[in-house]
């Protein structure tokens, strides 16, 4: 079957700008994802280098503000719920399908590089910019906070900066 | 009055909560096409503005509800999370999250929403973001300088940037709808046809003349705590606006009758309240009416509030604010502390009584003289300031 038609981006985006707006009245906080993956790396270290991490500043400022519980975290629950939102859409629409998609101008081999090394500087950003697109751009924007805006426009304005350099990756 | 965390849903519903938002949030970011990497960086290259579409509809529609949502005070903004300001890092952070945007072709939330679906470059750059979280982490104290630098606090952008929220509110919904036109055009030169997507054109336009109207709406929707403060400050405003007043001999009857039903709200400075206060009474600033812990004092069924301040058109204006926010049984003391002062404490017998009213009075107000100063000195207050509620923990 044909994989269905993704929604109008103006329609998608007033249902976003909801559950966002949704979210702010009910928990005061916004959206986010890289707080669930840096979550998962101090709970993954928590267990398979306990001594490592004892004296380690990051590791243990983190742990004190949480008790001690890395993944019992607003972001770890809402993460989980968007693994399954995307998955059911997926399913609905037709659109499941496990495959390693790249620009057929590249290798596989080059994408998977490049979506590693896309993926780390992004991990490393969204600690130094406390947030991603999610967190620290899109609820910025919906707060106006400053340091929000002024991450969005560094994201955006870094990517165009750099899109030249690395556009025989994807045309 | 939201946000309902802490108080009207606990922390444990809210990780519940989080779960059902996750969803909603996930299966929208599918829908819109944030599954495919090709999709996102078509931003870059100008052949698919999706995600400016929906990003910036998005975050441009929760702004205008936070506005909305604080103007009508149903949201307390004073409590909700503000992304700290910390400005080198939100710089170079987002500098090289630009660069792995470009180069990974996702950004966390869609490289998860795409990974869900099967995408297995997606689920290599979950991975990657693991790692680049790890290096941050074991770098982190060459890093941390830098990272704690250029702290500006919890600052919101027209702050910064000196203007009033609904003009700059008004300003961004401008940018945003102008954005959606000019990337239009320069999408559908880049792939050569029009996108059949945003036909017709006129409904389109429709939509752009609504946004800029509802725009213009945040522009027009100062703060509610700056509109109330500033409509007291007209005195004729304060005189028609009716509030029930309460007589000295009335407030001085039911303090002498142990009314439990009274509560009095003090609403003068700290110091003369320390000094002296009535039984009971509660001290409040007029600021502190606006909070959310208010509602705790402010919306006990049955209680009679009358509010005291130093004379009877201080009382007055902080029984209006009270009304306005929607509290019952609102009263004020006619003449404030100084007549309660003059007709009760600090009572002269008059040598002129000509009538049977005057007799009652008299009597009354020698008795209240003797038992109203021995109440206050049994009462002698422990200052209970409103509790502030913190603001709320949020970030990623």
């Amino acid at each position: 079957m044909e994989p269905k038609k993704f929604m109008n981006p103006y329609l998608a985006g007033f249902f976003l700008g909801l559950i966002l707006l949704a979210t702010i009245y009910i928990t005061g906080r916004g959206l986010g994802a890289s707080g669930s993956v840096k979550s998962a790396v101090i709970s993954t270290m928590q267990s398979v280098a306990p001594d490592h991490i004892k004296n380690q500043k990051f590791y243990e400022e983190y742990l004190t503000e949480h008790q001690n519980m890395p993944l019992k975290n607003w972001l770890v629950f809402e993460v989980l719920g968007v693994i399954l939102g995307a998955f059911i859409s997926g399913l609905i629409s037709n659109r499941l399908k496990l495959t390693l998609e790249h620009s057929p101008k590249i290798k596989s081999g080059t994408r998977i590089i490049g979506a590693l090394i896309g993926g780390l500087l992004f991990g490393l950003g969204a600690q130094f910019g406390r947030g991603c697109t999610s967190g620290a751009a899109l609820s910025g924007m919906a707060v106006l906070s400053t340091g929000g805006i002024i991450t969005m426009m560094a994201i955006f304005g870094g990517a165009y900066m750099f899109a030249y350099f690395f556009r025989k990756l994807w045309i | 009055m939201g946000p309902l965390v802490p108080d009207v849903i606990g922390n444990e519903l809210n990780f519940i909560i989080a779960i059902f938002i996750g969803i909603a949030f996930g299966f929208i970011l599918e829908q819109a096409g944030f599954s495919t990497s090709k999709k996102l960086v078509g931003l870059f290259y100008g052949y698919d503005f999706t995600v400016l579409r929906v990003f910036f509809t998005g975050g441009v529609t929760a702004m205008i509800g936070v506005i909305i949502l604080g103007h009508f005070g149903l949201l307390d903004l004073s409590l909700i999370y503000i992304n700290p300001t910390f400005l080198w890092s939100a710089i170079v952070g987002g500098l090289i999250m630009g660069l792995g945007f470009v180069i990974g072709g996702f950004c966390p939330g869609t490289s998860i929403t795409a990974a869900a679906i099967g995408k297995i470059d997606a689920m290599i750059f979950v991975l990657g973001s693991g790692i680049g979280v790890f290096i941050f982490a074991e770098g982190y104290p060459e890093f941390e300088n830098f990272y704690k630098a250029g702290y500006w606090g919890n600052v919101r952008i027209f702050e910064t940037l000196g203007m009033s929220q609904g003009l700059f509110a008004f300003l961004l919904t401008l940018i945003a709808v102008s954005a959606f036109w000019f990337t239009t055009i320069v999408e559908n030169k880049v792939n050569g046809i029009p996108n059949p997507e945003f036909k017709p054109a006129r409904l389109y336009a429709g939509l752009s003349g609504l946004a800029i109207l509802i725009g213009l709406s945040a522009f027009v929707m100062p703060d509610i705590k700056d509109s109330y403060l500033n409509d007291i400050e007209n005195i004729n405003y304060v005189d028609n606006y009716y509030i029930k007043e309460m007589t000295s001999d009335e407030l001085a009857f039911r303090l002498i009758d142990d009314d439990n039903t009274l509560q009095v709200i003090d609403i003068r400075p700290m110091e003369e309240f320390k000094e002296l206060s009535l039984p009971h009474s509660l001290s409040f600033t007029l600021k502190n009416l606006f909070v959310k812990d208010a509602r705790a004092i402010l919306a006990v069924k049955h209680k009679k509030y009358v509010f005291v301040g130093e004379d009877g058109v201080s009382s007055k204006k902080a029984a209006i604010i009270a009304d306005r926010l929607g509290y019952d049984n609102v009263s004020y003391l006619r003449g404030g502390l100084t007549e309660f002062k003059q007709d009760i404490i600090n009572y002269k017998k008059s040598s002129q009584l000509n009538s049977r009213e005057a007799v009652d009075t008299d009597r009354f107000r020698t008795q209240a003289s003797k038992v109203i100063p021995v109440l206050i000195e049994k009462n002698k207050n422990v200052v209970i300031p409103v509790k502030k509620t913190k603001r709320v923990l949020g970030g990623c």
